[in-house]
């Protein structure tokens, strides 16, 4: 690992200050991505800038009913949180399906959301990558792709991002609120992240010195059902092969609401308002349930070892529907 | 007569009873690390008889460590004891522990937060230390395995590991315990499912997960 100089913020101000107008300093909440990209000398950041100490780590209910999240609320804290539990259960679910419990310790809310994908070749500095490298090529989309993505991809990009929690945010219709040199702004988290495209190494919209403080969750209606689930190789300990978040408003056994986001197939977590409006207004019934898959999956571009996610994915959509409209 | 060149050997036994008289430390670890520095003693001894005679540098309160280009001062308290030490920014808690502190009963084994070989407590929660820098740590209560026993009595979870055999070569063990021990306190299911679900994030080569699962189990049972 490289040298760098290392800063402690103890104010949102003073880390802001750290990292003004600097291209290769970073901020560290947890290191679970940064540290470990580091090691592999993926990141190299001349300075280092520890955000632990800021004021961003309580879980409140908004006025509306809704629950603000500080940046550096910790992943196990979170998914523990009882009106996590009981209100936004997909949320939780989601947090205690990744990586361990270590890991959920250490990881925060806000670098959740900015961690980066595990693609074998943007790990490996020996092969080129256009997510490092703009222009330097794609390995992995004449290579093995097994865990890379089919919705969302470009010719220049097949790097599936792999948070469970932002896409349980995303079906939670999520907002980030962001601190920066230009002042304070909220970001739908549906608008968040970026398409590939042929700038893969942009993947959101945060600017040059920009600090994630708070994840906001809008109020859910009195009723609505959530779920997560989350296929993969192994029980646990694991990223997503496929995964699914549905936030559902059922009135008797007509859908009357419902949101729904995928995981594991996209190069960003994958709000699918295609399968919404399949079902919305729609009798929850397995048929209709399959339609939305099918829709969801209408634009899926399968590589060589990733096919089988097409199926894998409208199959697990289907499930998750299943288990939130059936559950009591 | 001339004085017989001494043994590698013996020169490491030499350096050996030097650095236990003032460090107290005599182990596996410095032994090995003294037969390296004693076969470069034995190259460059010629060399040294014919170099100008210099005044001994006297030894100062330096911290150790202080001497490294970019080292920073700081101080980490690790099972109750403050620990001053020079570290450049780099250097993660885990290797800190086992390469400037002595306290190598951390394990490194895949660096990468993958395996939790390296699993310790951060203020009683269980975090991997291979992904943390140590200067992040300077005001935290860190503890170790080797802080877990009191006044010569293992903790009950070391008592149920041993009981339950739950273990083999012993190389993730020191983790697998760090991690049942903070679960005591962590909300985790009744079942054996679930207490493997709780523990997924150490794993084990020789496959001892069924004697780690009754270990905790009991260890919970006890609690």
């Amino acid at each position: 690992m490289e040298a760098f100089q290392f800063n402690q913020a103890k104010t949102v101000s003073s880390a802001l200050e750290a990292v003004r107008s600097q291209t290769e300093a970073k901020f560290v909440a947890g290191g679970t991505t940064l540290v470990d990209l580091m090691k592999l000398n993926v990141e190299i950041p001349k300075k280092v800038v520890d955000i632990n100490s800021l004021p961003l780590t309580q879980i409140e209910s908004t006025p509306d009913g809704g629950l603000k999240i500080g940046a550096m609320v910790r992943n196990s804290d979170l998914a523990h949180d009882e009106t996590v539990q009981q209100r936004y259960t997909v949320l939780s679910e989601a947090l205690l399906s990744g990586a361990s419990p270590q890991l959920r310790n250490m990881a925060s809310t806000g670098g959740n959301l900015l961690q980066r994908t595990r693609c074998y070749y943007f790990r490996d500095t020996a092969y080129p990558c256009n997510k490092r490298e703009p222009g330097s090529g794609c390995p992995a989309i004449d290579g093995f792709n097994r865990i890379h993505a089919i919705l969302g991809t470009s010719e220049h990009c097949i790097a599936t991002h792999p948070s469970d929690m932002a896409v349980a945010m995303m079906a939670l219709e999520a907002v980030v609120h962001i601190q920066g040199a230009h002042g304070e702004r909220n970001v739908p988290l549906n608008d968040f992240y970026l398409l590939p495209g042929s700038t893969p190494n942009r993947e959101n919209v945060l600017a040059l010195g920009d600090l994630i403080t708070y994840v906001t969750l809008p109020p859910l209606t009195n009723g609505t059902r959530s779920h997560y689930l989350k296929l993969r190789d192994r029980a646990s300990y694991e990223f997503a092969l496929s995964s699914a978040a549905v936030v559902a408003l059922l009135s008797g056994h007509r859908i009357q609401r419902v949101r729904i986001a995928l995981g594991g197939v996209g190069t960003k977590p994958w709000r699918s308002m295609e399968a919404e409006q399949i079902l919305e207004g729609r009798e929850a019934s397995e048929n209709n349930f399959r339609a939305a898959a099918e829709a969801a999956l209408k634009d899926a571009k399968p590589r060589h070892d990733n096919a089988f996610k097409v199926e894998l994915a409208k199959r697990c959509l289907t499930r998750t529907l299943k288990n939130v409209t059936q559950f009591a | 007569m001339a004085k017989k060149d001494k043994s590698i050997i013996e020169i490491a036994e030499e350096e050996q009873l030097k650095q236990s008289e003032t460090s107290g430390r005599f182990t596996r670890r410095s032994f090995l690390t003294q037969l390296g520095t004693a076969s470069l003693a034995v190259t460059t001894v010629p060399l040294l008889h014919s170099a100008p005679v210099q005044e001994p540098v006297p030894a100062t309160e330096a911290i150790p460590g202080a001497e490294v280009p970019g080292a920073v001062p700081m101080v980490l308290n690790i099972n109750g004891k403050e620990h001053h030490i020079a570290l450049e920014p780099r250097v993660t808690l885990l290797d800190a522990l086992r390469e400037n502190l002595h306290l190598p009963g951390t394990k490194k084994g895949c660096d990468h937060g993958q395996c939790g070989a390296c699993t310790l407590h951060i203020n009683g929660r269980r975090v991997n230390s291979c992904l943390t820098f140590a200067i992040m740590h300077q005001g935290d209560k860190i503890t170790t395995v080797e802080g877990l026993a009191q006044d010569g009595e293992l903790h009950p979870v070391q008592a149920a590991f041993l009981e339950h055999d739950g273990f083999q070569c012993g190389y993730c063990t020191s983790g697998q315990i760090m991690s049942a021990v903070a679960l005591l306190k962590e909300p985790c299911g009744q079942d054996d499912a679930a207490v493997r679900e709780c523990m997924s994030g150490n794993i084990c080569r020789c496959g001892a997960y069924d004697n780690i699962v009754a270990a905790v189990q009991s260890a919970r049972r006890g609690a």
